[in-house]
């Protein structure tokens, strides 16, 4: 088993122009920056991007929209980011809007190797067009499809060279349930540490999800809503 | 006069219990937090995953991965915990979170709430806004109770694409407090100087007034 690589480079060499992929983070927190640089570096296009947030105009996701390199996006909320709407605007991009509870359990789903599941987000509302309904115990319900994601690009605080992985905080989010969800599964972390370092009981992603691993030369890790208090 | 936004989360505070598990919502609701009594334990619940949000950090110990649902950077307190989205969205799904408090374009008379999309202009997205909706057992709106024009935003039915059904119980405005009921809103108190007659004028959904309605103590 060799999971490690050297590079972001290397870990995404192989995906093609129109891969379908999941992004990990919340708004700039917990995103593959290195990752998502590299695609940036290599000019995949055509990307169908399943991620929380859309990024900022030069940061996360927004450096890949800049570049014109996503044909779709599924995503909760997309707000911060003049570029998107204006791609959005101009009909260059395509957007999915779903519930972000949703999102996660498309996600989970997947990772648990369940087909679909039933939710009551969006029961009522334009989410519910076109989907089954269905009622147990006097509550409706819609059905919603797991997602089939070719590549989940995932940020770790520390992993193993087996691939086991730690989140940091709120930087989890989203990871630990692309990681699940990927047909292969690239992981980039700040500590790279081998196997048998870290806590089996306190390991958040088991390895067995994780295909190719690497420890990410540089993490900017942006701050979006830098707000704080005075002393006293 | 008006409550001011302040005021509204302060009135909102009064809801709060001592064990209550409360998702705060962006804008006016996140106010609320500041006026949780002294000596009650609330813990405060980000749909991004956490458990047991703090107040913001000092300047200076800003920590990039510790943020709430706002983005904003923040603290966690004694006893918090840190789980992914679909956890998150799960104890919501679940019905564990006692009080979920968000803000409202519009609410219908019935309990229907838009909240998240205008037609025509930039969609930004819902968020997680439908999944606590759909689940929450108790939601308070916080909202203004007209749009900048002076149009009531507390309608027989709304005319923006919805966020939930039949789902928000109480209403705080910076003119009234209100439940939604069967029947209607029903007015439970005004702000301190505003008459029951102006919150019948600008109320546009059915209103319902028995007896005398108090002032809101602040």
């Amino acid at each position: 088993m060799n999971k490690v690589v050297a590079s972001a480079e290397q870990a995404i060499k192989d995906i093609p122009d129109g891969a379908v992929l999941m992004l990990g983070g919340f708004g700039l927190c917990g995103i593959p920056e290195n990752c998502i640089a590299a695609l940036v570096k290599k000019k995949v296009s055509n990307l169908t991007c399943i991620s929380n947030n859309a990024g900022v105009d030069d940061f996360g996701i927004g450096l890949m929209l800049k570049e014109k390199q996503v044909k779709k996006m599924i995503s909760s909320y997309v707000g911060e980011n003049a570029e998107f709407e204006r791609q959005l605007l101009s009909g260059e991009l395509q957007v999915e809007l779903i519930p972000q509870g949703t999102l996660a359990t498309r996600c989970m789903a997947a990772g648990y190797g369940m087909p679909a599941f039933f939710t009551p987000a969006g029961v009522g509302t334009e989410v519910a067009e076109g989907k089954e309904i269905r009622n147990f115990n006097g509550k409706d319900y819609l059905l919603e499809i797991a997602f089939d994601a070719d590549f989940a690009i995932v940020k770790a605080w520390k992993g193993d060279t087996d691939g086991n992985l730690v989140y940091k905080e709120t930087a989890r989010n989203f990871n630990p349930l692309m990681a699940m969800a990927g047909k292969i599964t690239i992981a980039e972390v700040e500590e790279l540490v081998p196997v048998g370092e870290l806590d089996p009981d306190a390991i958040h992603t088991p390895g067995i999800y994780v295909h190719r691993i690497f420890k990410g030369s540089h993490y900017e890790k942006r701050i979006e809503q830098r707000t704080v208090r005075k002393k006293n | 006069m008006a409550l001011t936004k302040e005021q509204i989360a302060q009135r909102i505070a009064r809801e709060l219990k001592d064990g209550y598990y409360v998702n705060l919502g962006i804008g006016i609701p996140t106010l609320v937090a500041n006026y949780i009594p002294a000596g009650m334990n609330v813990v405060l619940q980000s749909e991004n995953g956490l458990l047991g949000m703090g107040p913001f950090p000092f300047e200076g110990e800003e920590d990039p991965d510790l943020i709430n649902a706002g983005k904003q950077t923040i603290t966690t307190v004694p006893g918090s915990v840190f789980f992914d989205s679909a956890m998150s969205f799960g104890m919501i799904r679940a019905g564990k979170v006692d009080l979920t408090v968000l803000g409202a374009m519009e609410v219908s008379e019935n309990g229907d709430i838009a909240n998240w999309k205008i037609p025509g202009k930039m969609v930004k997205g819902m968020g997680g806004a439908m999944d606590l909706v759909a689940s929450a057992k108790n939601i308070i709106v916080a909202m203004m109770h007209t749009n900048p024009k002076g149009e009531s935003k507390l309608l027989p039915s709304c005319s923006l694409p919805l966020t939930g059904t039949r789902c928000v119980k109480k209403i705080v405005s910076d003119l009234a407090v209100l439940d939604v009921t069967s029947g209607g809103f029903k007015l439970l108190e005004r702000a301190p100087g505003v008459s029951v007659e102006e919150i019948k004028a600008k109320t546009a959904g059915k209103l319902i007034v028995e007896g005398d309605i108090p002032e809101i103590g602040i």
